[in-house]
């Protein structure tokens, strides 16, 4: 076990450090989500206004969306360099150690729940900076905090199956548009029971990441909602089972040793 | 299959991908302990599909092998515990420094905690690279990353090395460099070494023992000599100073053996037999009152050998391969 665990820490270390040291990995997952709510923020206030809008400041509402904006950074990231380490030839060096296919997997989703963290610490700190105050105070702040690392476990293990089925981070990064989609017709800019249009409101209810931004949500805005918690938490939990489960099949197929 | 060898033994190896493509085909080898054996062949020629057989990486279709006395089919991870290998392309990571690779390389070798960095250091050094130690790998020349992917191999101490195309791309000094350190593994440290190469002189200098491979099976056998001996008497290869004079120097080289591919615009003749030299030769075609441009004698190489044995030479080989489409990979 002990071994296992050695493992595992000596492959998120690696995961950790080769993407700090890429500024291109590090500033978009920062930047763009920031960018994104400051701008939806100002350009759709009047929402507030809507009868039965859960709160008077709409960057407060949409605070939530970074925290599952950055962990769908995560899985392009984390899968492309994964694809990355299969057309080097890295994968089978690690192959040829006694790694166990868990440790990758592990290793792999350790180093990106603690950058998971990291971009979470920024959002937190960034929400501080513009006056959003948390309803569940630093305890509400650090359950966003775990859950973040939770979303981007799972998104990044998604990401990783991706890398170990195709080998190819351009397939990879092909995807990315498509997981944004599911990010646009979800509740990140308006409640589900304000949505107007049938049909819309009908994809963001199935729409797994609606769930994700209102756990987020709620305890910035609303304070401790079992219902709304419990849903992100076991969202999150089935996206990272189900991740994991597809991962360990594409590396049982990738990793043909004997 | 001799089950008591600590070396490398194929009986019948083959390998066939997707499409029918049969990348390796019925290869029988024995590698005793110690020993440096070279595989030699263009590309895709099976040289790396036979390579990540051995190492585990890829199971055979059929046929057996044992690495190090076990199986590389049902005793994988013995096999893994026994090897190291430095596979085609130094598989490194370019962000991290030489000394972070092997923190890595030790830790996921379960090395104890307290020897790691030991063992690290004195690789690094082993191999040059200790003041290049933390600078990350971006910045390596291809001769750096070919020894810090040698340095990798040798974490565990392994019993057997296997070196896919060690020194493709390298420049003379830093290919001299790679051949003295592996000479000294092989002599110094009894490590049986596998390596693949299409350079003759690789071949050669190196090895204790060459196998030639052609479209997946192996053609010829032997050491160096053995081979360079089967092709038998060096050739002597004649340019007249008068182009026209050829079908002239032809009849005169004839006398001494079997006339032989030669260069442009020359006659070239395999000696028959000991009797006959250069000098004989230089005297015959002086009597015959015929002008020499250019007059070379030519001892037997391991490409005359893959000529006699495969009717090609290894570079025109190479260019008539084409690398076909394989899952996983192949060479």
């Amino acid at each position: 076990m002990s071994r296992t665990r050695t493992q595992i820490g000596n492959l998120a270390r690696r995961s950790v450090l080769r993407t700090l040291r890429q500024p291109s990995y590090v500033i978009p997952p920062l930047v763009f989500p920031t960018l994104l709510v400051t701008v939806n923020a100002a350009g759709l206030r009047p929402s507030t206004l809507l009868h039965g809008f859960p709160t008077h400041s709409f960057l407060a509402f949409a605070l939530a969306v970074p925290f599952v904006q950055g962990a769908l950074f995560s899985t392009m990231n984390a899968g492309t360099e994964l694809a990355r380490d299969i057309q080097s030839g890295f994968l089978n060096r690690l192959a040829l150690t006694p790694m166990r296919g868990s440790a990758l997997l592990l290793g792999h989703v350790a180093g990106v729940m603690v950058l998971g963290f990291v971009q979470s610490v920024f959002y937190v700190c960034y929400a501080l900076v513009v006056g959003v105050r948390f309803q569940t105070g630093a305890a509400g702040a650090f359950v966003i905090l775990v859950l973040a690392s939770l979303i981007a476990a799972a998104f990044g293990m998604l990401g990783a199956f991706l890398a170990l089925r195709t080998g190819s981070g351009e397939s990879i990064q092909a995807t990315f548009p498509f997981l944004f989609v599911f990010l646009f017709i979800s509740s990140m800019n308006t409640p589900r029971n304000l949505i107007a249009v049938h049909w819309f409101r009908l994809a963001a209810t199935v729409n797994p990441v609606s769930y994700l931004i209102e756990g987020v949500r709620s305890l910035i805005i609303s304070g401790w909602d079992g219902q709304a918690l419990g849903l992100a938490f076991a969202v999150a939990a089935a996206i990272g089972a189900a991740s994991v489960g597809l991962a360990a099949w594409a590396l049982a197929g990738r990793l043909a040793r004997t | 299959m001799a089950p008591a060898s600590k070396g490398i033994v194929a009986e019948g190896l083959v390998r066939d991908f997707k499409g029918g493509v049969r990348a390796v085909d019925g290869i029988d080898l024995a590698v005793a302990e110690g020993e440096i054996y070279g595989f030699l062949g263009p590309n895709g020629a099976g040289k790396s599909t036979t390579v990540l057989i051995l190492t585990t990486l890829l199971p055979p279709t059929a046929g057996r092998a044992t690495v190090a006395g076990f199986d590389v089919v049902h005793e994988g991870p013995k096999v893994r515990k026994a090897i190291g290998a430095a596979l085609q392309e130094a598989a490194l990571d370019p962000m991290l420094t030489a000394r972070e690779h092997m923190r890595l390389q030790t830790a996921l070798h379960a090395l104890p905690r307290e020897l790691r960095r030991r063992r690290g250091d004195e690789l690094l050094e082993r191999v040059g690279l200790a003041a290049a130690a933390d600078r990350k790998v971006r910045t390596y020349s291809g001769g750096m990353k070919r020894r810090l992917d040698l340095a990798l191999a040798l974490v565990h101490r392994p019993r057997i090395l296997f070196l896919d195309e060690p020194t493709t791309g390298l420049d003379p000094q830093s290919r001299s460099a790679l051949w003295q350190e592996v000479g000294r593994l092989a002599k110094e440290d009894g490590v049986t070494v596998f390596l693949t190469t299409q350079y003759l002189e690789e071949a050669d200098v190196l090895c204790d023992r060459v196998g030639i491979i052609d479209q997946g099976r192996i053609v010829a056998e032997g050491t160096p000599a053995e081979l360079k001996a089967t092709i038998g008497r060096p050739t002597v290869d004649v340019v007249p100073a008068d182009h026209e004079q050829r079908h002239r120097v032809a009849e005169v080289l004839s006398r001494f053996g079997e006339l032989t591919r030669a260069s442009p615009h020359g006659v070239a003749v395999r000696l028959a037999g000991d009797e006959f030299g250069l000098a004989d030769v230089v005297r015959a075609l002086d009597a015959e009152e015929l002008h020499v441009e250019q007059l070379q004698l030519h001892a037997p190489s391991l490409d005359d050998v893959f000529l006699a044995k495969t009717g090609r030479t290894l570079e025109g080989a190479e260019q008539e391969q084409e690398r076909p489409e394989l899952v996983g990979e192949a060479g």
